[in-house]
């Protein structure tokens, strides 16, 4: 079960993850991320500060962005990831492919940096 | 000791899954990073299960099965009566390449190897029964 909000700070989109992704939930993190993309926000930041467990749906949601969002020059940041959601992040590299921060100025400052 | 659950093939049953698992192995004392490793592992086979084989039909049932020896590692195994979802003879693309495609699966069969020591497949009372082994340091 997980539950998402959006909220808008300083022209970014940040989409806050709350509770658990897995095969029956990760459709509603998909819409969120297409929503923020389809309104036009040219930085997106993740709020992972809640998300308690991610299996490879979520994963695949964020990894299918990836090429999307550098062709269209929107950066997309993950803040705030407890070690136990970062970790299956990392099992298979995806940290590396990613935008991942430990906090919300961090991310705020690299998609700053990034959309340059 | 020995833990079994039974559930029906339905994704919003992930959830009970998890917490079987966890529970079932509160008190080995598996470090926490581990242990929701070891989780996510079956909440993967089942899910690919439930997709693949049993198209997520809440009629069809998986049986999990839970046996922890005094031996260093635990076992865990997944009986069905589907068609047979043997992950040894899936090819997993390149990472590369699913982010190129912009593929969302593709990921859960790596982590499952990724995790788990061992995953073999065998017949018992004309059921297929998926052994996924974990040693535990």
């Amino acid at each position: 079960m997980v539950h998402i909000k959006r909220l808008q700070e300083d022209g970014a989109d940040i989409i806050s993850v709350i509770g658990e992704i897995d095969a029956s939930s990760s459709i509603e993190l998909d819409l969120a991320i297409a929503k923020s993309v389809g309104e036009g926000f040219k930085k997106i930041l993740v709020d992972c500060s809640a998300l308690e467990y991610i299996s490879s749906a979520g994963l695949g949601v964020f990894m299918s962005y990836i090429e999307e969002l550098k062709d269209k020059n929107i950066p997309m940041v993950l803040f705030g990831m407890k070690e136990k959601v970062l970790n299956t992040f990392s099992i298979l590299g995806l940290a590396e492919l990613l935008h991942i921060v430990p906090t919300k100025p961090e991310a705020k400052k690299l998609a700053d940096e990034l959309s340059v | 000791m020995s833990y079994q659950y039974n559930i029906g093939c339905s994704l919003s049953n992930l959830k009970g899954i998890r917490e079987f698992v966890r529970s079932s192995l509160k008190d080995q004392q598996v470090p926490e990073i581990e242990m929701s490793a070891i989780v996510l592992a079956l909440d993967e086979m089942c899910s690919n299960l439930m997709i693949h084989a049993h198209h997520c039909n809440p009629d069809h049932m998986l049986e999990l099965h839970i046996d922890i020896p005094a031996t260093g590692k635990l076992i865990f195994e997944i009986v069905d009566d589907g068609s047979l979802f043997n992950i040894n003879d899936f090819h997993e693309p390149e990472l590369g390449n699913l982010v190129h495609q912009k593929r969302k699966g593709g990921l859960g069969i790596r982590l499952v190897k990724a995790i788990m020591d061992s995953v073999e497949y065998l017949k018992r009372d004309e059921k297929n029964v998926c052994r996924l082994i974990k040693v535990i340091k």
